[in-house]
């Protein structure tokens, strides 16, 4: 048998009924309503400067949480990976460890935190909890790819006498951008349409684009599930093109893709 | 590794279609769309017990999913929960079945007066049997804000608490506080009413008079003293005083002066529903005065019960947020179903909300 087959139900039966046609159902209600055509929620949502904060907002939280968690999972990554294997696993074990509790639960652990130090119920502590949730997810990537690197590339670079930071700079990183590219996308992308947390540690202080299209669609009038489903819309948008962009950086490389983990 | 992609998403698909499988029930069993920790569990033992027939609860979090569970001819529930306007809405949609009183004789201990209210939504009681109400207010901590304070709603607009002040992250129930405060109704649909009330929100947040805008968190937060002040429903406010159950005895509540939203919660049996009968022994059930008591102990909320009062416990009869007056009542209004004038509302909020 054909491997390929083994994809046929993921392609002719998941993709259809599970993430194409709701993309339809919300495209169809972001410009229809009561069966009519209409501009009338897209003219809503760029007509004025309503959503531009909590779009704002989003973009911020989203680029501040990508940066801040490469910052902290590159050289997390880079300690792991020269560690011994064994070490390296149960380290690494430390970081996954927290995903196996419920991320609701560990945002309530922080809002306990954050209400300790003062700072409950600001831009700082959505973005706290965002890092804190997402870093797994830059390291893991980034863990591997720095795992599958040829030892003796870094060895031939000292031998022709590069320092540890030459060698770092022209050896270990350019082969590394994989990993970091879908680090970034893996936090990036989730974390442009978080809501959860900024609902629970926000306070209303700090808006994001998710909390508005879910406040939209839970309403449950069509004249504002429209105007959430051309938010979504957007967003998804904002997704493809950050995937774009990525995309090209990994192209311009000239290094191999599909290495997410 | 393609294989094994395949097969979690084999997994993956399998267990998409369980809640297909779970919806598919027997004879015995009858289903109901309830809040969650909105019925004592004991009492659904008891009715089995009694009857043999099993109550299968189903959960949710705001009228708006109960709204659209019952919106679908394929509706699995026998019996739902939903509140007023939403009752409304459904009574409008046709989605609700009439209810044969004959097989509810314990209707006889629901308040009359409160049956009256509810003809508001639902014109000669037809369609829906009341379970809990209450009324929207302000809790707050006796030790934290003066006496001479308290009494209106300009209590949540009060610059000498600024820091110590929870808003309720909903739509009606904020925008409610903030009409009636600038002298409106609550059911408004005049633009000018409605901008008016939102930049008095508005008002709070520049001002930094308001902590946080939140949903279930106000209870535990005011539980901790983390705020003075809470725009609250008093059933809320009642789980929060009960120090039986981790509450804070330096809680209180008041209903403003101004009058105020009664709310209700009442139980309806979908149209679909092919158990009505079951449905319907259920709800004679529970307005059983035992029962009834049993089941207020434990959700907190008041009760429409007549009886109930005598078998309660004294928290509760000597609670200001439970014992609501009949002065009270009479001050307040309940929310309608706006249809699609919420728009004004939700632009309104989202000059609030940026």
């Amino acid at each position: 048998m054909k491997r390929v087959r083994l994809s046929y139900p993921y392609v002719f039966v998941w993709m259809p009924i599970f993430i194409i046609a709701p993309m339809l159902f919300v495209l169809y209600y972001a410009l229809f309503r009561d069966g009519h055509f209409t501009f009338e929620f897209v003219k809503q949502v760029f007509a004025d400067t309503t959503y531009l904060g909590a779009f704002w907002n989003s973009l911020w939280i989203a680029l501040a949480t990508t940066a801040i968690c490469l910052l902290i999972g590159y050289p997390v990554s880079y300690i792991l990976s020269n560690m011994k294997k064994r070490t390296a696993a149960l380290v690494s074990l430390l970081f996954i460890l927290p995903m196996w509790m419920n991320m609701l639960l560990r945002t309530l652990a922080w809002k306990i935190i954050l209400a300790k130090w003062g700072q409950l119920y600001t831009p700082g502590a959505v973005l706290i909890a965002t890092i804190y949730d997402f870093l797994p997810f830059m390291i893991l990537p980034i863990y591997t790819t720095l795992m599958k690197l040829d030892k003796s590339h870094i060895e031939a670079a000292r031998d022709l006498g590069a320092n540890g930071v030459q060698t770092f700079l022209r050896v270990v990183l350019p082969q590394s951008i994989p990993g970091i590219i879908s680090g970034v996308t893996m936090v990036f992308v989730p974390a442009m349409s978080t809501f959860a947390i900024s609902t629970m540690l926000g306070g209303g202080e700090v808006v994001l684009l998710g909390q508005k299209i879910e406040e939209k669609f839970l309403s449950g009038s069509p004249g504002v599930i429209g105007v959430g489903s051309t938010l979504a819309i957007v967003l998804i948008i904002l997704v493809i093109i950050s995937m774009i962009i990525m995309n090209k950086v990994e192209k311009n490389n000239g290094t191999e893709g599909g290495t997410l983990w | 590794m393609k294989k094994t992609i395949a097969i979690v998403l084999a997994a993956v698909m399998a267990f998409a279609i369980l809640p297909l499988l779970a919806a598919c029930n027997n004879a015995n069993t009858v289903n109901l769309l309830n809040w969650g920790d909105y019925l004592d569990p004991e009492l659904i033992d008891a009715f089995k017990q009694q009857t043999g027939y099993t109550v299968k609860e189903t959960n949710v979090t705001s009228n708006e999913e109960m709204l659209i569970q019952l919106d679908q001819d394929d509706c699995p529930y026998d019996m739902c929960i939903p509140s007023d306007y939403a009752v409304e809405r459904l009574i409008a949609k046709g989605r609700l079945a009439e209810i044969d009183y004959n097989n509810i004789p314990n209707i006889k201990y629901i308040d009359k007066d409160l049956l009256e209210k509810c003809e508001v939504f639902d014109p000669g009681n037809k369609y829906s049997v009341p379970y809990t109400w209450g009324i929207l207010g302000i809790m707050y901590n006796t030790k934290l804000v003066d006496e001479a304070d308290l009494g209106s709603w300009d209590l949540l607009w009060n610059e000498k608490y600024a820091g110590q002040i929870y808003m309720y992250n909903s739509i009606r129930d904020s925008m409610a506080a903030a009409l009636i405060k600038c002298g409106y109704d609550i059911n408004t649909d005049n633009e000018a009413e409605i901008n008016e009330a939102a930049d008095a929100l508005i008002e709070l947040k520049n001002k930094n008079i308001v902590q946080a805008w939140l949903t279930d968190d106000v209870k535990d937060n005011m539980v901790n003293e983390d705020g003075a002040i809470a725009l609250v429903y008093s059933g809320d406010a009642v789980w929060s005083m009960n120090t039986e159950d981790g509450g804070n005895a330096d809680l209180s509540f008041f209903v403003p002066e101004e009058g105020s939203n009664i709310y209700f919660d009442n139980i309806v049996i979908p149209v679909n529903s092919k158990k009505k009968d079951i449905a319907e022994q259920f709800i004679n059930f529970l307005l059983d005065p035992e029962n009834a008591a049993k089941n207020t102990e434990f959700i907190g909320y008041s009760s429409p019960n007549t009886e109930v009062a005598e078998l309660i416990d004294e928290f509760f009869t000597g609670n200001p947020a439970y014992n609501l007056t009949d002065e009270e009542k009479a001050r307040c209004e309940i929310f309608r179903d706006l249809g699609d004038k919420i728009e004004m509302y939700e632009k309104a909020w989202d000059r609030v909300f940026k």
